[in-house]
């Protein structure tokens, strides 16, 4: 088992587990203002083939990270119209999204691409991996922590900075007032729907990121459902860590980590088994959810 | 601000109305409010006085009319920001508080101090603090309002209010969650910023005593029309009422109750969690006997709603016996607590007391469905009969609706009540479990409400009473008891116990409970 626990199974865990970490981060600032979005998914999906797009077509990562953010941007606003605005039910424009989001990117491949399946292109410009001097050269700690792709570091930068502005500043805590008690915020002359928008726009962004990282970090190339549920994986992590960035983040990790073992694991088990891997965990997680509340309650009695 | 000012036009509406789809809510009001007075708007419910408000806070915008504050005649896009702008704000009959917050971030939420881009606790905590002191309004700025009685959350909401140098102050039916006490204080309070500060009070409220002894003047409100404002001191309690309600209204003295007959529902050592998973009854001791009202009397939230939950079965016990004419029936099913004789109106009729959703009809047979009178062979609804039967119940209880085939979440909320008390009564039940039987009813209704409940128990009915409003339970029951926590704190017959002593023993004061097991 010599070749499964090692260095890389490690290097694996931050690889596996970045776009989660990016897609929770998004969907916490949703459910901060109580809107269960599992819109996520396709979201992150529609990111993933427009930062192919962008750095495809204008040779750079750059543009490709752009491509995906204006549309994260845009689907956080129609995600806000349809659920804010027009007042549909969350779920049903959550699940719309991602249907949507599955046929819209399966044409675009076809029909711009002339693909069935998967694109990958050498012209893709995948994102940079940074190495960061002094510390690579620590063993152990060297490799795991340098020589990573952009948008993992960008992810261990927004946990913190996503954290200070939900629980440190007045706009964060605007936005949890909306979804906690809207009326509080109203009576105080804020607008509980702008702060509604705002996490929406957020969610996209972040999402879009999300799967920026999928098709350009982890991979280089865009293939149909490339996401294959890590929305919802996220959606669960964020359920885990209550909302709070460093638990989603630790959580995240965890899914990762799984994922990573699973993976590794292939050589010993069929790998439809190792595959379920993750999604087992998610359901263990969700029943150590349950399971930790009763125990606070029965504290707390 | 000096004693010119005083006496000085501070609000006025100018012939205001405000419709609803269906209803005027509102119909050509006008009235002038002036600085440093207290000002009382009464009214039944669904009078128009909560509209009134919103209108000059501007929740809502008015259909015709203007609303002058200060001489400055509000916009088209007066909103709650506006109104605080121009010295007006509101304490709501629900709080506006974000329960994770401390007391501190709710007070300051919308306007926090800020150091560069975060917001700075320390600031806002002494900002609280200070506003506390000179107002005399004690909280702790670092406590989260989730923990803190009912009481200090309003005295949160009210620092919320002060906190934008308001001179106008709308108080929303303040103390229909406080006790005696915490409503003395309140007075005290609000004499404090009229006098001092030379703000003024709009105190909405459908409790007379205390418009008698806080405003200056009164302004009483029916059907959306203001039907006259007077001199508090110039008018009485019952002109005030037959005001309110169109015609006299005598709340004449109802008959007492005979003698208790024998034991019909005996609670020993009762036990159970809230909600939250925290005790909420600690050992619970209470007896009723056929014949008599025994009102429960206590500060929300001091395990109340536990009882009436456990009692009717739908709450788990966590200890102690419930015992319904001679059955034990601790922590039995709902339909088997009914089998053994127990008639339940919930508090909240909209979410337990009734199906919104069902139509009148349907939800005055409820319980009965299955009766050969009903049903064939119990399955297939009889719907002449049923449709006859609720013809002929609601006529006798009054019931105002379109006809029975409407939904029963059409009805306003007394003639709601009315189905649910129609519906239990017509049972025939030995024993009756009463939970705020008037909340959000308006007079004319809670009259009418109050003579079935003391008809039932004139017939030998055992009645558990359990009701926010302490007029209500003083009227209405033989004997008191208040609890407090959880637990029974003292045991009173009503004619022998004042106002101020339940509200002391029912914020924790204890009673030598062998003295007072006298029954």
């Amino acid at each position: 088992m010599g070749d499964v626990l090692n260095i890389l199974l490690l290097q694996n865990t931050l690889r596996t587990a970045t776009p989660v970490v990016l897609a929770a981060l998004g969907c916490l600032m949703t459910q901060h203002v109580n809107i269960t979005n599992i819109g996520i998914e396709g979201m992150m999906l529609t990111g993933a083939f427009f930062a192919v797009l962008g750095s495809y077509f204008a040779g750079s990562w750059v543009a490709g990270i752009a491509c995906a953010l204006l549309v994260g941007l845009l689907l956080g606003l129609f995600y806000y119209v349809f659920v804010i605005k027009f007042k549909s039910d969350e779920f049903i424009i959550g699940v719309a999204l991602n249907i949507f989001a599955g046929g819209l990117t399966v044409f675009l491949l076809r029909n711009i691409f002339d693909v069935k399946g998967s694109f990958s292109d050498p012209a893709i410009v995948p994102l940079p991996t940074v190495e960061i001097p002094l510390i690579k050269d620590i063993p152990v700690i060297g490799p795991l922590l340098s020589g990573n792709t952009l948008l993992v570091y960008v992810s261990w930068l927004l946990v913190p900075v996503c954290w200070a502005f939900i629980y440190k500043t007045p706009m964060g805590f605007h936005l949890r007032a909306s979804g906690e008690y809207p009326d509080a915020l109203t009576a105080a002359g804020r607008s509980p729907e702008r702060m509604k928008c705002l996490a929406s726009v957020l969610c996209g962004l972040l999402s879009a990121l999300a799967g920026a990282h999928l098709s350009l970090g982890y991979l280089t190339m865009f293939s149909e459902n490339m996401s294959a549920s890590r929305g919802y994986v996220a959606f669960a992590c964020v359920i885990f860590g209550r909302g709070n960035p460093p638990k989603v983040f630790l959580a995240a990790l965890l899914f990762g980590f799984i994922e990573a073992l699973g993976l590794r694991m292939q050589k010993y088990m069929p790998s439809d088994l190792t595959a379920m891997a993750p999604y087992v965990v998610t359901v263990v997680m969700m029943v150590a959810v349950v399971l930790m509340e009763r125990r606070k309650r029965r504290h707390a009695a | 601000m000096n004693d010119a000012a005083t006496g000085a036009e501070i609000v006025r509406f100018s012939h205001v109305s405000k419709q609803y789809p269906g209803t005027l809510a509102n119909d050509d009001v006008s009235l002038s409010i002036r600085r440093g007075e207290v000002f009382a708007l009464v009214g039944e419910n669904g009078a128009g006085k909560s509209t009134l408000m919103n209108l000059l806070y501007g929740l809502q915008a008015p259909t015709l009319g203007d609303i002058y504050i200060k001489g400055e005649k509000t916009g088209p896009q007066h909103g709650p920001e506006s109104a605080m702008r121009m010295g007006v704000s509101m304490v709501h009959q629900h709080f506006k508080l974000v329960p994770s917050f401390t007391v501190a971030q709710n007070v300051m939420l919308g306007h926090e101090p800020r150091r560069g881009l975060f917001y700075d606790g320390r600031e806002a905590e002494e900002t609280v603090r200070r506003l506390s002191a000179e107002y005399g309004l004690k909280v702790e700025p670092g406590d989260v309002v989730r923990d803190l009685s009912v009481g200090i959350q309003q005295r949160v909401e009210i620092l919320k209010a002060l906190r934008t140098g308001a001179d106008v102050l709308i108080l929303d039916e303040p103390t229909a969650v406080l006790t005696p006490q915490e409503a003395e204080e309140l007075f005290e309070v609000i004499r404090r910023v009229v006098q001092e500060k030379n703000m003024t009070v709009i105190l909405i409220t459908h409790r007379l005593p205390e418009v008698m002894r806080v405003s200056d003047r009164v302004g009483v409100m029916r059907r959306g029309r203001l039907e006259k404002v007077m001199e508090t001191r110039e008018t009485s309690e019952r002109e005030i009422a037959s005001l309110m309600v169109g015609r006299d209204v005598l709340f004449s003295d109802l008959p007492g109750g005979q003698a208790a007959g024998e034991e019909r529902l005996v609670i020993r050592g009762l036990c159970a969690l809230s909600d939250r998973g925290l005790p909420a009854l600690r050992g619970m001791d209470l007896t009723v006997h056929a014949g008599e009202v025994v009102g429960v009397c206590g500060v929300e939230g001091n395990g109340q709603t536990e009882l009436a939950e456990c009692v009717a079965g739908m709450r788990p016990v966590t200890g102690g016996s419930v015992v319904l004419c001679g059955r034990d029936v601790t922590g039995q099913a709902p339909g088997r607590i009914r089998e053994a004789g127990l008639s339940y109106i919930p508090e909240d009729r909209i979410s337990t007391g009734v199906d919104v959703k069902a139509s009148v009809a349907e939800n005055l047979i409820v319980g009965k469905q299955r009766t050969p009178a009903f049903s064939r062979l119990g399955v297939h609804l009889r719907r002449g009969q049923v449709k006859k039967y609720a013809q002929e119940l609601s006529q006798a209880f009054d019931i105002r609706t379109s006809g029975v085939d409407e939904p029963a979440g059409s009805l306003s909320g007394g003639n709601m009540q009315k189905v649910v008390l129609a519906r239990e009564f017509s049972f025939g039940s030995p024993a009756l479990l009463v939970c705020q039987p008037t909340r959000g009813v308006d007079i004319g209704a809670t009259e009418f409400i109050h003579e079935r409940i003391v008809e039932k128990r004139d017939q030998g009915c055992a009645v558990l009473l359990i009701s926010a409003d302490l007029d209500e339970l003083m009227r209405l029951s033989d004997r008191l008891v208040t609890v407090f926590e959880g637990r029974v704190t003292g045991r009173f017959r009503t004619a022998e116990v004042t106002r101020e002593e339940i509200g002391y023993y029912m914020t924790g004061g204890h009673q030598d409970t062998k003295e007072a097991e006298a029954q």
